[in-house]
């Protein structure tokens, strides 16, 4: 007689346990008004791990589709498609990064690894004061603006360029092609907007109370992004003025760098201090567990880099001042040297494969 | 635990929680008893996916009209006729008004589905499915002051005269008795239990294979009929479709379903085709399929397809069973190797030449062929051969509550006082055959809302 099998034993790799959740969902497709993966999902019958990588990719972890399902546990399919897809993510982060031995530390035990590079970076710092320059103005009283320069300029292509050989290999992983206008613009707004976090109709996501939808994961991933591009287009639009207009730091308060950098701070500082409270409460079961002290290590140490950078230009003219801007500097230089191995790499392989989604759509 | 709630709703499904959240926004204290664990909970609902809404113009997510007699007359078209006509306007009727009365509750909808495009007029879609419906109702009726006990299955519900005077539950291992003095039953069929099943239909329904939730057990339902309160429906009756045969016993639900039939040649345990596979579109006969199955040896069929016909049908949970030749396929299916190869060399041999067209009717038929094959008959040639099992699926039973148009039950001699039901457990009063896509979840949330409104009236 036929044998009336089921599913006896539960795939071995993430990938094949994946791709027997994802079957699964193809069969249902409920959850097609939901994000961006279950349209991918259901464009395709079958499911080759290239393809299970770019919607692990393409989850933002909103966990709407995990409490609306039928077959979450305790029934027999045993569906969490958002914790084997943070999985596989996690997975493939650290299979693309560049060089990956790197990934795989950060993310074993991120918080303690965090907090010792910033004490080691800040302890390096105290002597570079060794250094410390004769004459200078503002910051540069304290450091020199060519040590700062020596030290920064290195510590922030180094890391993009290691994370663009790792954007490189997973698009040819996941078959990208040419880029289009209308991918770029399809990509950039959908991440400009959040909108895989928006749940499909503004409601958000379900995060941090089971199934009650919220927005406030969405509103402090939006502060975080925008407070920290604010912050980026204030050492940006700092740099050209020092080097295109030869006008040199300090700035006033309605100074372009000062315009952004302030708000963008402030923002940064509420956005991670609100993501890591939610982070809290949210069922872990259904993250990567094996990245769960790697993302809270990020969260606090750019929350730490945002707060102590607006330390330091309330202390400015104080004598705190000599020991806040080795501590921040410290901050920034752990944040960018690990940019490829740590959280902040999400941002660019989620922008990647909302590209490559781009092109699959209609 | 709330010691003297106003009306007490057995149930724990879409229509408990209309029922429960409108008696709480009229002021009164409910209580709902929901037999399964919180993970369950919902009932069939969970496995829902639209609402059936007559609308006569653009309504939400839905475009165009339905009117009031186009969706009466959908409902004579699958019942047959049996059907109340009163009961069964009032729900129509009523859905259009229920509807922004959802979405003011909590419920999101979203246009149909892909592979749903023959419902995107008719039916308005659940963002997530029907359990997500179910979540936001729940936290609907918690935030207006609703009692949810899970895991607190009813055992009896004294009717004295023309009253319920007690309702015994379990909770916690303990027993409980309530007398409030109002009851609200919505808990379903009686599809969850095997026992009864096979009381009504016979041995055959210990093959079958449960679509939905294992607590539809119709503890209440049998246990107030045998007090003397009126019945309707056909109780030897269930619906049944065809699905994999692979599925779990309970809580399959939609995504067991298998698509492939009309493109097949399905035989039985013996090797031997017993029903016209091409007769109709699919949406229109997979509901035949559960009964043609249960009256085959051992409720079991195979549906055999070949390469050609892989990708023409919505992808199914398992994946089939593979072989390049078909006695290597009857091999894997257990079915003898011989005889399978026989039926379809036949099948081969009745086909002819001509034009296939797999969404619409191409009049592909077979000739000389017993039984026939009317639409899409192509020969099962090209390897690799696929084979799925079937076996029935049972989604809902017909026996239930005689209710009138306030979802009042009936006793013997009238109205019983105090006691309102909704959802399946009296949807036969409505749907007396057959089954309308998205039809339960209407006269769910139309009675549901009736008797929680009634019920809070009675207070």
């Amino acid at each position: 007689m036929f044998d009336q099998s089921q599913m006896d034993s539960k795939p071995s790799t993430r990938i094949d346990e994946a791709r027997r959740q994802i079957e699964i969902c193809n069969a249902c497709r409920y959850c097609e008004g939901y994000c961006s993966v279950f349209p991918a999902i259901m464009r395709q019958r079958s499911f080759a791990e290239a393809d299970i990588t770019q919607f692990a990719n393409l989850c933002h972890n909103c966990r709407g589709c995990y409490y609306a399902c039928q077959y979450t546990e305790p029934h027999e399919f045993d569906l969490n498609l958002p914790g084997i897809l943070a999985e596989v993510r996690t997975e493939s982060w650290e299979r693309f990064a560049w060089p990956g031995p790197l990934a795989r530390l950060f993310q074993r035990s991120g918080t303690a690894l965090a907090l010792a590079l910033v004490l080691g970076f800040a302890a390096l710092f105290w002597a570079a004061q060794a250094l410390r320059p004769e004459s200078g103005e503002g910051f540069y009283a304290v450091m020199s603006h060519g040590l700062m320069v020596a030290i920064f300029m290195p510590a922030f292509l180094l890391p993009l360029a290691a994370l663009f050989a790792s954007l490189r290999g997973y698009w040819r992983h996941v078959g990208g092609g040419q880029i289009r206008l209308s991918h770029i613009r399809h990509a950039l707004g959908r991440a400009a907007r959040m909108k895989d976090l928006s749940g499909g109709q503004g409601q958000g996501c379900n995060f941090e109370d089971e199934d009650r939808f919220s927005n406030a994961r969405r509103m402090a991933h939006q502060a975080v992004m925008w407070g920290f591009l604010m912050c980026f287009g204030a050492t940006a639009s700092g740099t050209i003025m020092h080097y295109v207009f030869n006008w040199p730091a300090p700035y006033g308060v309605f100074s372009l760098p000062k315009l952004l950098g302030v708000p963008g701070g402030i923002l940064l500082v509420l956005g991670c201090a609100e993501l890591a409270r939610l982070k809290l409460k949210a069922d872990p079961d259904l993250g990567a567990k094996q990245m769960r002290s790697g993302e809270m290590g990020f969260v606090l140490l750019l929350g730490f880099v945002s707060l102590s950078g607006l330390l330091l230009y309330a202390a400015a003219g104080t004598g705190a001042v000599a020991v806040l801007l080795p501590l921040h500097l410290g901050a920034v230089l752990t944040f960018f040297l690990l940019m490829p191995y740590t959280k902040m790499a999400h941002g660019f392989f989620r922008l990647a494969a909302l590209l490559r989604d781009a092109a699959d759509r209609k | 635990m709330m010691s003297n709630p106003d009306i007490v709703v057995v149930g724990g499904g879409n229509a408990a929680l209309c029922a429960a959240i409108t008696a709480a926004e009229a002021g009164k204290r409910v209580l709902m008893l929901e037999a399964a664990p919180k993970p369950y909970r919902g009932g069939n609902s969970r496995h829902t996916r639209n609402f059936r809404c007559m609308h006569d113009g653009p309504l939400s997510v839905l475009t165009g009209t339905y009117d009031e007699d186009e969706y009466y007359n959908d409902l004579l078209l699958v019942t047959k006729g049996k059907t109340d006509e009163h009961l069964a306007r009032m729900a129509i009727r009523g859905s259009q008004e229920s509807q922004p009365w959802m979405e003011a509750h909590g419920v999101r909808f979203q246009p149909s589905l892909s592979g749903t495009l023959s419902l995107s007029r008719t039916n308005a879609f659940f963002l997530g499915g029907g359990k997500a419906l179910v979540n936001a109702y729940y936290r609907t009726a918690e935030a207006l002051g609703v009692e949810v006990l899970y895991e607190a299955p009813v055992t009896h519900i004294e009717l004295d005269g023309d009253r319920i005077t007690r309702v015994d539950f379990t909770h916690g291992g303990e027993r409980h008795s309530l007398s409030p003095p109002a009851v609200v039953v919505a808990s379903g069929g009686f599809q969850g239990n095997i026992e009864r099943l096979v009381e009504a239909w016979g041995p055959e329904a210990e093959n079958f294979l449960i679509r939905g939730t294992p607590y539809n057990r119709g503890d209440v339902l049998f246990d107030l009929l045998g007090q003397g309160v009126q019945s309707i429906g056909d109780p030897t009756q269930c619906h049944a479709v065809a699905i994999d045969g692979r599925a779990p016993k309970f809580d399959g639900g939609i995504v067991t379903r298998l698509d492939c039939v009309p493109f097949s040649v399905v035989v039985n345990k013996n090797g031997d085709r017993f029903y016209n596979e091409g007769e109709d579109v699919w949406p229109k006969r997979y509901a035949i399929w559960g009964r043609l199955v249960a009256a085959e040896p051992d409720q079991v069929a195979f549906s055999i397809i070949d390469s050609k016909s892989k990708d023409l049908f919505m992808p199914s949970v398992f994946p089939p069973v593979t072989a390049d030749t078909i006695p290597e396929l009857a091999g894997k299916l257990g079915l003898d190797p011989q005889k399978l190869s026989e039926t379809i060399e036949t099948f081969n041999g009745a086909c002819r030449p001509g034009t296939f067209h797999p969404t619409e009717l191409d009049g592909l038929v077979t000739e000389d062929l017993t039984p026939p094959k009317t639409n899409w008959a192509r020969p099962i040639t090209e390897p690799p051969f696929y084979g799925y099992s079937l076996r029935p699926g049972v989604t809902f039973t017909y026996l239930g509550f005689k209710v009138d148009e306030t979802a009042q039950v009936q006793g013997t001699k009238g109205p019983v006082e105090n006691l309102w039901a909704a959802g399946e457990t009296m949807a036969g009063s409505i749907l007396g055959q057959g089954y309308l896509a998205g039809f339960g979840m209407t006269i769910g949330t139309v009675f549901g809302r009736i008797a929680g409104r009634e019920a809070a009236q009675y207070v």
